[in-house]
């Protein structure tokens, strides 16, 4: 943090309020941030990283809305860097995607990033250069908004996670060519298959292995990486990230997923929590006991611990190969138990789009009620009693979140109502439709069948407004995001539909979200998952409109 | 013949020179191209009539996710007689076919004790249905004979890191190719089973197991009028090497 400093604050306020359109605004704010190479600590292993401004994660940048920032980047690295600010609206050339916004910044310069703060909440930045997210480079933004929020709290903390991996990401990548499974140590055994054949009978569980044998795909393929170690702000589940709060206040937690490549299930035992805000936009609060937060989403919660104890934040992996912890506590050094780790979960056919042949194109609002008695041969295992099964899954889905008991409320997409649209609620001029498609055998991810290198790309007008229809054909999930624009996911609440950055797709799942295209320029838009979108399943964007006539397209 | 080997060398040492060259990343940087190596055997091997032998058996590769350079080699050399009883290098270019399988094409360089032999190489390898490893390969001689090989592989996991893995290769000739002591038919087959532990990620995993060598058909026959051993069984202790 040392280097990282607010200065010549109101030193070109002048120049500056005749660029803003918000009349309130009249700050500048100017940051640094070095790209270094860092030492990571890691239960006392020293792990060799990237990181911002001596440290990963890097600081937390603290705006405000209406402030005009200027950010000097300045790169100590031997390699190109680039900073990507997730979530944030602003001009193309600004969003830091080398070949797309700009080309990237050379070792030893200084790129000055300049743009104007148009909105408020959780957000956070990343190189988007090689791999260098894995490998540390990540921070988190906080933007205060101008207007009081419809919500109290008085304390906060961004509660930002990663799966760090003793391996560089250039390695993971290229381990995962050479052996998909070269990071899944979930696989199913031997001693599984006895103690399947025990339970289902010794024919079935044939019949099972044999399924999924000739796919050719494994049921255990939920986290392509494992052995990472879960961090918490930079901090493993041993060294226990602490929040310090007295009993009875309101505590807002703002949760990033800055992962390469792990959804988290989240819970704090003893705890309501109150969801207010995802990806930096004021959702209808909504009480949960557990949320999953896929990669590059920010959900903000707030929590009221009213007893003088400890109360452990407990973020399972997805595939549940490992967690990460944290604490609240009145004081610092206090402990709470931890949750024993549950049996990981497994895949089933409905994830393999196989159960429902006719799901791909069903419109998820009139899911509801659906009767799912005709299902068999189907895991019925996670449709815990009376609990409605969640549309954003496939029926009968090995992902769909359970909660730990039996009538715990855990977040789904439906749950999130925007608290105040952003754009007037309008049927889409088109739709586009995008097949998320991809080879595990071969470690190639792609759109429509194609990888980035292979296909053109998606050209919309400024002015439209677009919906897209993602239909998952893999078996495993993709957190699409799209750069500089926003992603209206449709969840069937019409005007209230949510708005976010980053939105998750299922295996075996149609999911439809709509974007008001009204950022001209250049955007990328892909897979979040680091190696996923490495190896194809990207896309950039081109949005035609008055300014980008005279745009130089680089490819 | 031995002036021939040294293009073989040279191809082995720029395929490894390439090993240093970096992949690069997000998909929007393009280019990404890979290397990687596996020694699927690398063991010493005791026969039941007290032979010592040294058997390796693996492949490299530099390349993109369309087309690959692949060097493959297998080898046993015999300790006590201090010569190769079999040597085998292969370069070959390789693409995808279909989802699970690519086709290769190349040349194979034969440099055990005795006559060399150059092949053409033809195959494919991939993994059929239940996780089956397959390559098929079909040879044809610069002595104008044809010769093909199959090879099988399948991993049981005992535990996620305890393998068991049965294996299975088995050649025939087309033709016969007296000079090097082959007949035409099944020639010969190897069958091994391997226990390993995947002591350092995949990358280093020592086994123990058991291998059955035999030549068969007229080829034994040969082999046997010579008074060569046309069987074997061989206990193997070595390490699979992924880098």
């Amino acid at each position: 943090m040392k280097h990282l400093y607010l200065r010549e604050k109101a030193r070109c306020a002048f120049a500056m309020a005749i660029l803003l359109s918000s009349p309130l605004a009249a700050e500048a704010g100017v940051y640094d941030l070095t790209v270094d190479n860092v030492t990571i600590d890691i239960d006392g292993i020293q792990k060799n990283g990237i990181g911002y401004n001596g440290a990963s994660p890097g600081p937390v940048l603290r705006f405000q809305e209406g402030e005009n920032v200027t950010i000097n980047v300045t790169n100590n690295l031997d390699e190109a860097t680039s900073i990507h600010w997730h979530g944030l609206i602003l001009p193309f050339q600004q969003d830091g995607v080398p070949t797309i916004s700009f080309d990237g910044i050379k070792p030893g310069e200084t790129f000055t990033y300049r743009f104007p703060i148009v909105q408020s909440g959780t957000y956070w930045f990343h190189s988007h250069s090689g791999f260098q997210e894995p490998d540390g480079a990540y921070g988190a933004i906080v933007i205060e908004p101008n207007k009081r929020e419809p919500f109290r709290f008085d304390r906060d903390y961004v509660v930002q996670l990663t799966d760090n991996h003793p391996h560089r990401g250039s390695r993971i990548m290229r381990n995962l060519k050479m052996m998909p499974d070269y990071y899944n140590r979930q696989q199913q055994t031997l001693g599984e298959f006895f103690d399947d054949a025990a339970k289902k009978g010794f024919g079935a569980t044939i019949d099972d292995r044999m399924a999924w044998g000739n796919m050719r795909m494994m049921p255990a393929d939920i986290e392509d990486l494992q052995g990472f170690t879960p961090l918490m702000n930079g901090r493993s589940a041993t060294q226990n990230w602490t929040g310090l709060f007295k009993p009875g206040e309101r505590v807002r937690l703002r949760f990033i997923n800055s992962s390469a490549m792990t959804y988290f299930d989240i819970r704090i035992p003893g705890l309501k929590i109150t969801v207010v805000n995802a990806d930096g936009n004021n959702v209808q609060p909504v009480r949960v006991d557990e949320f999953r937060i896929a990669v590059a989403e920010t959900y903000d919660v707030i929590v009221q611990p009213e007893e003088d104890k400890a109360y452990t934040i407990f973020a399972a992996s997805m595939g549940r190969s490992a967690f990460g912890r944290g604490t609240l506590a009145p004081r610092e050094g206090m402990a709470a138990a931890v949750p024993v780790l549950e049996n990981r979960p497994l895949l089933t056919m409905a994830d393999m789009g196989m159960a429902h042949g006719d799901m791909a194109g069903m419109d998820h609002s009139n899911m509801k009620g659906m009767d799912h008695s005709n299902m068999k041969g189907m895991d019925h295992s996670n449709m815990s009693s009376g609990a409605k099964p969640d549309p954003f899954y496939a029926p009968g889905s090995g992902l769909a979140p359970k909660t730990t008991d039996n009538g715990r409320k855990f977040l789904s997409y439906t749950d999130l109502k925007a608290q105040k649209p952003l754009y007037k609620h309008r049927k889409a001029t088109r739709e586009i439709e995008l097949r998320l498609t991809g080879n595990m055998e071969r470690y190639i991810w792609s759109i429509n069948g194609k990888k980035y290198q292979d296909d053109e790309e998606i050209r919309l007008k400024l002015g439209e407004r677009v919906r897209f229809k993602f239909v998952n054909e893999t078996m495993m999930s993709h957190p699409m995001h799209l750069h500089g624009m926003w992603t209206i996911l449709d969840t069937g609440a019409g005007k209230w539909n949510p708005i976010k950055h980053t939105v998750s797709v299922a295996p075996g799942t149609t999911v439809y979200t709509e974007t008001e295209v009204d950022a001209p320029g250049q955007w990328a838009f892909h897979c979040h998952l680091s190696y996923h979108a490495a190896s194809g399943m990207f896309r950039r964007i081109v949005v035609e409109g008055p300014e980008t006539a005279q745009l130089e397209v680089k490819e | 013949m031995n002036k021939i080997k040294l293009p073989v060398q040279a191809l082995s040492v720029a395929v490894l020179g390439l090993l240093f060259l970096s992949p690069s990343s997000w998909a929007q940087e393009k280019g990404l191209f890979f290397y990687g190596l596996q020694m699927e055997e690398l063991e010493y091997r005791r026969g039941d009539e007290k032979e010592n032998l040294f058997n390796w058996n693996g492949d490299a590769f530099v390349g993109t996710d369309e087309i690959k350079l692949r060097w493959l080699g297998e080898a046993e050399y015999d300790r006590g007689a201090s010569k190769f009883e079999s040597l085998e290098n292969r370069l070959v270019l390789q693409m995808p076919i279909s989802t699970f399988f690519d086709a290769k094409g190349g040349v194979r360089l034969d440099t055990p004790k005795g006559t060399d032999r150059w092949y053409g190489v033809l195959g494919i390898t991939g993994l059929a249905p239940q996780w089956f490893e397959v390559d098929a390969d079909l040879f044809f001689s610069e002595a104008g004979e044809a010769s093909a090989r199959l090879d099988v592989e399948y991993e049981l996991l005992i535990t996620n890191r305890l393998i068991l893995t049965p294996s299975a290769d088995i050649n025939v000739a087309f033709s016969d190719d007296t000079e090097i002591g082959i007949k035409a038919g099944l020639t010969s087959v190897e069958a091994g089973l391997r226990l390993s532990y995947d002591l350092i990620d995949r990358a280093v995993s020592p086994y123990l197991g058991l291998v059955y060598e035999r030549k068969l058909g007229n080829t034994a026959d040969l082999a046997d009028g010579e008074g060569e051993d046309i069987e074997g069984w061989r206990a193997v202790i070595g390490t699979r090497i992924v880098f």
